[in-house]
């Protein structure tokens, strides 16, 4: 039953009002997997980091709507 | 005044388990539970009953067959259940429900909330809470019956607190005594003093998490966004606001998403960061770091987009099962979701 979905996003509160189960918490409102005031080489870095980190909750048992955040 | 009551085999007296590929059947006025709406002052002109199993193995037939039958006998409304905490009954009754809702025939149900059946009627039912066995028939009947009367005869009826069915997700406007101001205030001091009340509930959609991935090695995995990231130009002109669509792009042969190629049409932020590198909407690159990385197996050839601003719940679940059901049928092991 169901495709395990993880949501991104800098509104967790919002994103578990509506019954999201998986969230991971994003950079900003306008950029949730990117940072404009890192150099290009260390965004791509963070916004690998946010996938790996999206990565583990899709393979991990959670309660409904946790939220995780990038580095923990 | 034409009462239509829906029964399961069971409660219609054709039988137990046997019975459960039972094929419609029309049987004339009350049968088991109507007899007790009867007494509590519901007379039952009809009873349609169904299988479990011919219902939810034929549900389309079936339902067209009850659906041709409750029409021909003119219904002014419609009673299902009380289906108690049974799953396969609850659901016909949620599904009939919908049905006849979208017809405008007034439904009552009564089945546990937790009943698969709430969630199918879509709010088009009336539904009594019960408990999960028939031991809940002597409180629910009356409250049921009530309802149904008043329903048939045009009667109005009151809110979900005030009557004691569930919440069917409706506003509707009502005149108040007190001003807004007043109102507030009132529920401000209830909540310093540890109650918590709204005048208007958010609407829930509650699912469990699925199961993890048991091998992000091996998963295909999509991109699903709600930040109205699409093509430079918009060539399909999905709305900047207010959309009720979703579109889908092809994404196979791309290392990125280059601010060339691609940009956000959403009204509900400001895109200037984004559209430097929508990357930062649909974080596409880090995904193929990541399949490069081994850490998962592909990412799905097509994202999927549209702009979350001003949109109905209803219309944002609608959208979901639509895409879910498109990542489905294209094997997709799980979602990366992104949102602004």
């Amino acid at each position: 039953m169901g495709i395990p979905t993880v949501f991104i996003t800098a509104l967790p509160t919002i994103a578990q009002m509506v019954g999201a189960n998986r969230i991971v918490r994003g950079v900003a409102i306008t950029h949730p997997t990117g940072d404009p005031s890192l150099a290009a080489g260390d965004e791509l870095a963070l916004r690998v980091r946010i996938l790996d980190r999206a990565v583990d909750m899709l393979a991990s048992d959670v309660a409904p709507r946790t939220v995780w955040e990038i580095d923990g | 005044m034409t009462v239509v009551h829906y029964l399961n085999q069971f409660f219609a007296g054709l039988g137990a388990e046997e019975a459960a590929d039972h094929e419609p059947v029309r049987l004339d006025g009350a049968q088991g539970p109507g007899k007790a709406l009867a007494a509590a002052g519901l007379a039952i002109d009809l009873t349609v009953a169904c299988g479990d199993d011919r219902f939810a193995l034929d549900e389309n037939e079936c339902l067209a067959t009850l659906l041709s039958w409750i029409e021909e006998a003119d219904a002014d409304v419609v009673v299902c259940g009380p289906s108690f905490g049974s799953g396969r009954y609850g659901y016909a009754c949620g599904v009939l429900a919908r049905e006849l809702g979208r017809s405008g025939m007034p439904v009552v149900a009564a089945m546990t909330p937790d009943s698969p059946g709430v969630l199918a009627s879509e709010g088009a039912a009336y539904i009594v809470p019960t408990t999960g066995n028939v031991a809940g028939m002597r409180d629910a009947v009356p409250i049921v019956a009530s309802l149904a009367a008043r329903l048939a005869a045009g009667d109005p009826v009151g809110s979900s607190e005030e009557e004691g069915y569930l919440p069917r997700g409706l506003r509707v406007n009502v005149l108040s005594d007190e001003l807004a101001a007043d109102r507030a205030v009132g529920l401000l001091l209830a909540k310093l003093g540890g109650e918590v009340r709204t005048e208007i509930a958010p609407p829930t959609d509650r699912v469990a998490p699925p199961d993890p991935l048991a091998d992000p090695t091996a998963a295909l995995v999509a991109l699903v966004t709600e930040a109205g990231c699409v093509p430079q130009g918009n060539p399909d002109r999905l709305p900047t606001r207010h959309a009720n669509v979703w579109l889908r792009y092809p994404i196979g042969d791309r290392a990125d998403l280059a601010p060339e190629d691609y940009l956000s049409v959403h009204a509900g932020f400001d895109t200037t960061d984004a559209n430097e590198d929508p990357d930062r909407l649909v974080p596409l690159d880090a995904a193929r770091a990541l399949v490069q990385a081994g850490r998962i197996g592909r990412v799905h050839d097509e994202f999927f987009t549209t702009t979350g601003v001003d949109t109905p719940v209803a219309v944002s679940r609608r959208m979901g099962q639509e895409i879910g059901a498109e990542l489905r049928n294209a094997g997709v092991d799980a979602v990366i979701l992104t949102g602004t």
